[in-house]
């Protein structure tokens, strides 16, 4: 594995929580390294620090100790402007519970970053593109007549298809999916799994967080996360 | 625009923020209503006192007067920022009708009704000689008796709707008038001799003010006859006051202190006269100064009013603070959700005080609205109310005045809406920087579903 295809590296990452009067240590000192175009699955049991690991990557959150890389830029020296313009356009989420807005349309969900990235001149300059480029994502994920429709009119399947649509708006470089197939049943969450392989195999990198061995199995690449470390 | 549009969507999708908007209109409608009402009083109370004075009165608080006038009108008269000048005689006197022996205390105050009327509002308070001031003292069924102008209240009596009632033209009625003339040094004029003054002049006029007070005891004479009566038309001749009127593009202050500048010289000429002892009790005064204590008492009242409804203010801050409080734990989701896609912390207060902005534009719009509605039909709904059950906010038969003030003033609405916007704000900012505290990590918890 070469520096230049690497996108995504952490080294020595450590994080630990505070419950009550003990602080519980999940990372402890972890190493990783995601290649460009890979599809890796990370898998551990509940509490091994999946989606802590996750949001660390996707600086959602902030380790106590170690470096974050993304492209090679250190995640930990960046500022939070920086670092609002890599959430919003180096890296796409997708979430366990799809966290839609109920206040906005299936179309307004997908759309949302590219209007937060922009004021309000910028968001009338780009509109009909982002419209555009938002009823494109939707209609390949066949939910082109869903646009229209709030959130809570759709089933699971097709809010978490949603929330893909929405985290590729801005065409990231990195998606990564916390249980994305966590709350569905297993014939929907197979789709939506077929979903991130088509992606993939078009050269998206995505970085997946399951418990389940069987949907871990649909990735290139399985890391298993025990005991705040990568098992080889 | 993500801000505008979910704080557009939040506005009209959660109930919760529609009492918040009925709290901001409720208390910008009880705001404007008050404060047109109050504002209204006060200004119309100034602007009568304005009328009864004119701008500036050159004066002494003892009744004895002041001499040399003659010569510091004459300079005033002459000066460019001055327009009119008004001498008067102020005293105190019994007044009787004739053929009674019945008597009661008045203010009386000799004036010419020419100068007087231009110096001030007088002429517009007749009744029967307002468009010929004049003649004011002439009694229509005699013109060559002595006349006097009464102040309503002492001539005729308000109904409950504040009406007064009025004859075709005055009735011959007499009044005898007592004065107690006094020298230029304060005593009795014939003292010893048990002399007083009294004369008869016939009601040739009313006068109706506005003013309470200068309604119910105050009678005007004519200025020769009050001068004489009082004592005051010896060799060297007294007033008490003398009103003046400014230019119309001079300021209250400096035609107060140009007349200021013009008295200390004049004082300075007159240092080595007889009377110039006189001329220390003098004083120049604005219009203002010199009904400062009927108009501070009523300004307090204002003041008090303002600081009252403040709280008012600090209410809604509350209310909308709860709400607000409300409304972010529900949707600290949301706040995840957006620093996911690249929100930051300024954009989620920018969001939420977007939504504050919002609850408060329409709030004060609807208060505005209602208060403006309300004020324009205020009138006729006292009305009712009294002729349907008998209740009047002020009661007319003790209080002088009419309608109530139901004149919106344009800057006294946008300084209420300003104010409910602005702690619309307030209320919001506390939860808004509570919101932008949350990580995302716990708002996206499954948790916190």
């Amino acid at each position: 594995m070469s520096e230049r295809d690497i996108i995504l590296k952490s080294e020595g990452v450590y994080k630990s929580y505070r419950m009550g009067v003990t602080r519980v240590k999940v990372l402890k000192g972890l190493d990783l390294a995601v290649e460009r175009g890979e599809f890796a699955a990370i898998v551990g049991a509940s509490g091994s620090g999946k989606s802590t690991l996750l949001h660390i990557l996707g600086a959602l959150d902030k380790p106590d100790k170690g470096i974050v890389q993304f492209e090679g830029r250190d995640l930990g020296r960046q500022s939070g402007r920086e670092l609002n313009r890599f959430r919003n356009r180096m890296v796409g989420f997708v979430f366990q519970f799809y966290h839609l807005l109920d206040e906005l349309s299936v179309l307004e969900n997908v759309f949302l970053p590219a209007m937060a990235s922009r004021s309000i001149l910028g968001w009338f300059g780009c509109r009909k593109w982002a419209k555009n480029r938002a009823g494109e994502l939707l209609e390949q994920l066949g939910l082109a007549e869903r646009a229209m429709h709030k959130p809570y009119q759709l089933s699971g399947g097709e809010r978490q298809r949603v929330a893909i649509a929405r985290a590729l708006m801005n065409e990231p470089r990195l998606l990564l999916a916390d249980e994305p197939t966590g709350n569905l049943d297993s014939a929907t969450g197979n789709g939506i799994l077929d979903v991130l392989e088509k992606l993939n195999t078009a050269g998206q990198t995505i970085v997946m967080v399951t418990h389940d061995e069987r949907i871990a199995a649909r990735a290139r690449r399985i890391i298993t996360l025990a005991d705040g470390r990568i098992k080889s | 625009m993500y801000k505008i549009i979910l704080a557009m969507r939040y506005l009209l999708r959660r109930r919760i923020t529609y009492f918040a908007v009925l709290a901001v209109a409720l208390c910008v409608f009880i705001v404007v209503v008050v404060m047109t009402v109050m504002t209204g009083l006060v200004d119309d109370f100034k602007q009568k006192n304005h009328d009864f004075v004119g701008d500036c009165v050159v004066g002494s608080e003892s009744l004895v007067g002041f001499a040399y006038y003659e010569d510091f009108v004459k300079e005033l008269e002459g000066a460019e920022f001055v327009e009119a000048v008004s001498e008067v005689i102020k005293g105190y006197a019994l007044l009787s009708p004739r053929g009674r022996d019945v008597n009661r205390g008045v203010e009386i105050m000799g004036i010419d009704p020419v100068r007087h009327s231009r110096a001030t509002g007088f002429a517009s308070t007749l009744y029967y000689r307002k468009d010929d001031v004049s003649r004011a003292f002439e009694p229509s069924y005699d013109p060559n008796l002595p006349g006097c102008v009464l102040g309503i209240d002492l001539a005729s009596q308000r109904d409950a709707n504040s009406h007064y009632s009025y004859q075709a033209s005055p009735s011959r009625v007499g009044f005898a008038v007592t004065f107690f003339p006094l020298t230029a040094r304060g005593a009795l004029a014939g003292a010893g001799a048990g002399l007083v003054n009294t004369k008869t002049f016939y009601y040739s006029d009313l006068s109706q003010s506005g003013l309470a007070r200068v309604d119910s005891s105050l009678v005007y004479l004519p200025f020769k006859e009050a001068q004489l009566l009082c004592g005051m038309a010896g060799p060297v001749k007294r007033v008490n006051a003398i009103h003046i009127k400014f230019k119309p593009a001079v300021g209250l202050k400096a035609g107060c202190d140009a007349v200021a500048l013009l008295w200390n010289k004049f004082k300075e000429q007159k240092a080595g006269e007889n009377q110039a002892y006189l001329l220390d009790t003098v004083t120049v005064q604005s219009w203002k100064s010199y009904r400062r204590m009927l108009i501070a008492a009523m300004e307090k009242e204002q003041t008090m009013m303002t600081v009252m409804f403040g709280f008012v203010g600090i209410v809604t801050v509350f209310i909308v603070l709860v709400v607000f409080y409300m409304l972010i734990n529900h949707k600290s989701k949301d706040i995840g959700v957006l620093r996911s896609i690249g929100a930051s912390a300024a954009d989620i207060i920018g969001l939420f005080c977007g939504f504050a902005f919002l609850v408060g534009l329409i709030g004060s719009l609807i208060g505005l609205l209602g208060g403006w509605l309300f004020l324009l039909r205020i009138n006729r709904l006292e009305d009712w109310l009294f002729e349907h059950f008998g209740y009047q906010v002020w009661d007319r038969t003790m209080f002088a005045i009419g309608d109530i003030p139901s004149q919106v003033s344009p800057r006294v609405l946008a300084v209420i809406a300003f104010s409910a916007i602005a702690a619309c704000l307030i209320g919001a900012l506390v939860p808004s920087w509570q919101a932008i505290r949350l990580k995302p990590v716990e708002t996206l918890q499954v948790n916190q579903l």
